[in-house]
């Protein structure tokens, strides 16, 4: 793919960047390099999971959602909430409050996406009865995920639920509602996803799966956050706008989808070094006898998303709280079906190739090696890259030079001072 | 072309560093750009070959010879060697210990199932000095 195209929501805050490398260590794909002092991202690379907005101390990295303004550009908008939106929140009883809190700050509607989460559930109970399937089927829920096994883990992509993820299903649930209640076009009506993370975001942006995104746009949790809490504790009659039961709402956290595919043989992980470590153990076929494997990149879950206020365990509290006190309710069953089902295929993104053939690709292995016996090894970053081997990569593919390794540079400096004093020597003598 | 060699020291008894090796070529499979059925088997083999030598003979080395046509591991210990390849090579026959039984592993599979997902198995050995068993997957 032409990566001038390629959209992510992660981007960087140039006058904040000091160049540390925090952020170069930590990015699963080795995706930043700091060049010229400023971390920069490889595009092609970026899985938009928002580690280096998590660990940058200077909050130079950030996501980009859209402004909440976005939704006057429609004649009706609905509020798309991610459940994990009900664990930001202290001492809320009822969600219905947060729901007329949305309605409150701009939109006509609102639309759980939990409700959606429970048709795939659903939908995902049928699939897990077909035999003729590779197993474990990996939920596809999270976009980190299903970008992390597109571009590093291509022989697990025969084992990905191939359904949309919720906020697309609600998306497209919810015009249709819309469309019948109002009267309205269905371009008329603005549906808007309140995201925990700028994975989502991007999905909306550049769906996997999907060929064209039914939302209309994405909001982070914490814009709405600021403008709802003022509000939620005026709410003491809140309108009847929940959809959805237990079930639903529990997607917010790690192991919540995996509650609802009804077959106790599941694996729920979450946290990028975890999931990746799993992806591994399932490529080489170590993990026997699980039949659904739930895989989160945030910590704890969606509650755990860059985009999110609270931190995530006392977002699951809140969750947890929330979920026993409120009764269950059931979704409603006018769901069209052939909405679940994506529309592509997802293919191998081999963005980590070294090149264009194994011959090609082999010789330009060997000369990494060959470099790599020039740098100490110890992966200390300062020349912007993430280890020395990645260096060396950069090296042959003609984006660094071996002076940005400060052992290759002091070693010059050595020789040089050393045949300085051997002049002077000389020239004593 | 001049085949690309790796090569990977194997501790004893650390189950935690199990894999380490399997986990590392198959990153470089990717990055070679590969096909994926051939660097999930070698993967698969690798793996169990690498577990193997944890379980049985003490650590020792592998060496993976890399070619755009034919992946090659060997893995090389000194262990106490195999008195009965047949029974070895049967499903389930497995003279794991008590204690390896208890972490999972020793179910008897693993040269069963390296032979399944390897084009060639080779395994030299003699009781009381040690093990070579080499395995080679075709690309084409």
């Amino acid at each position: 793919m032409d990566s001038s195209k390629m959209i992510h929501s992660v981007t960087l805050d140039k006058e904040k960047c000091v160049g540390c490398t925090t952020c170069v260590k930590r990015c699963p794909t080795n995706a930043i390099r700091v060049r010229d002092k400023k971390a920069t991202i490889i595009k092609e690379r970026c899985i938009d999971c928002g580690e280096c907005i998590r660990v940058c101390e200077h909050h130079a990295k950030k996501a980009v959602a859209d402004p909440l303004t976005i939704i006057q550009n429609y004649r009706f908008s609905i509020a798309l909430p991610a459940p994990s939106l009900y664990g930001q929140f202290s001492g809320i009883r009822d969600r219905n409050v947060l729901l007329t809190a949305l309605k409150r700050i701009g939109f006509d509607d609102v639309f759980e996406v939990s409700a959606a989460a429970e048709a795939v559930s659903a939908a995902t109970r049928k699939e897990l009865q077909r035999d003729d399937l590779p197993r474990p089927v990996i939920s596809t829920a999270c976009p980190t995920v299903l970008r992390i096994i597109r571009v590093r883990f291509p022989s697990l992509l025969p084992n990905l639920l191939p359904y949309r993820p919720p906020m697309e299903l609600a998306a497209r649930w919810a015009r249709a509602r819309a469309v019948k209640q109002t009267g309205l076009k269905p371009e008329e009506i603005g549906c808007f996803f309140i995201s925990p993370c700028p994975a989502k975001a991007t999905s909306a942006k550049m769906p996997i799966g999907t060929v064209k995104s039914a939302v209309s746009g994405v909001i982070s949790i914490a814009d709405v956050y600021t403008k709802m809490m003022p509000l939620v504790k005026k709410i003491t009659e809140p309108e009847q706008l929940a959809m959805s039961g237990v079930p639903g709402v529990s997607w917010a956290v790690s192991g919540g989808e995996s509650m609802g595919i009804g077959d106790t043989n599941y694996l729920a992980a979450d946290g990028m070094e975890n999931v990746i470590r799993i992806l591994e153990a399932l490529e080489d076929e170590q993990l026997e006898n699980v039949h659904f494997v739930e895989l989160n990149a945030c910590v704890g879950g969606c509650v755990g998303g860059a985009l999110t206020v609270e931190n995530p365990y006392i977002a699951k509290a809140r969750l947890d709280r929330l979920i026993r006190q409120a009764a269950p309710v059931l979704p409603p069953d006018d769901l069209p079906d052939w909405d679940l089902r994506w529309d592509e295929a997802v293919e191998y993104a081999p963005v980590m190739q070294l090149g264009e053939s194994v011959a090609a690709a082999m010789s330009k292995l060997g000369q990494i090696r060959e470099l790599e016996t020039h740098f100490p090894g110890m992966d200390c970053g300062a020349c912007g890259a993430p280890s020395c081997h990645a260096l060396a990569e950069d090296i042959v593919g003609g984006f660094s030079t071996e002076d940005q390794c400060i052992f290759v540079i002091r070693e010059k400096l050595q020789k040089l001072i050393e045949e300085q004093h051997k002049a002077a020597k000389e020239d004593q003598e | 072309m001049e085949p690309l060699t790796l090569q990977f020291p194997v501790s004893t008894e650390d189950f935690s560093q199990a894999g380490l090796a399997s986990s590392a070529v198959k990153r470089t499979l990717k990055d070679l750009g590969f096909p994926n059925s051939v660097i999930r088997r070698m993967a698969i083999a690798m793996y169990e070959a690498e577990i193997n030598m944890v379980i049985h003979a003490n650590g020792g080395m592998i060496t993976v010879t890399i070619t755009p046509e034919v992946i090659t591991a060997v893995f090389a210990d000194v262990g106490p060697g195999i008195p009965n390849i047949d029974l070895a090579l049967t499903e389930g026959w497995s003279t794991a210990s008590e204690s390896v039984r208890d972490l999972g592993f020793g179910a008897g599979m693993g040269l069963p199932n390296i032979q399944k997902y390897t084009d060639r198995l080779d395994i030299q050995t003699e009781v009381g000095k040690g093990t070579t068993v080499t395995i080679e997957i075709n690309v084409a």
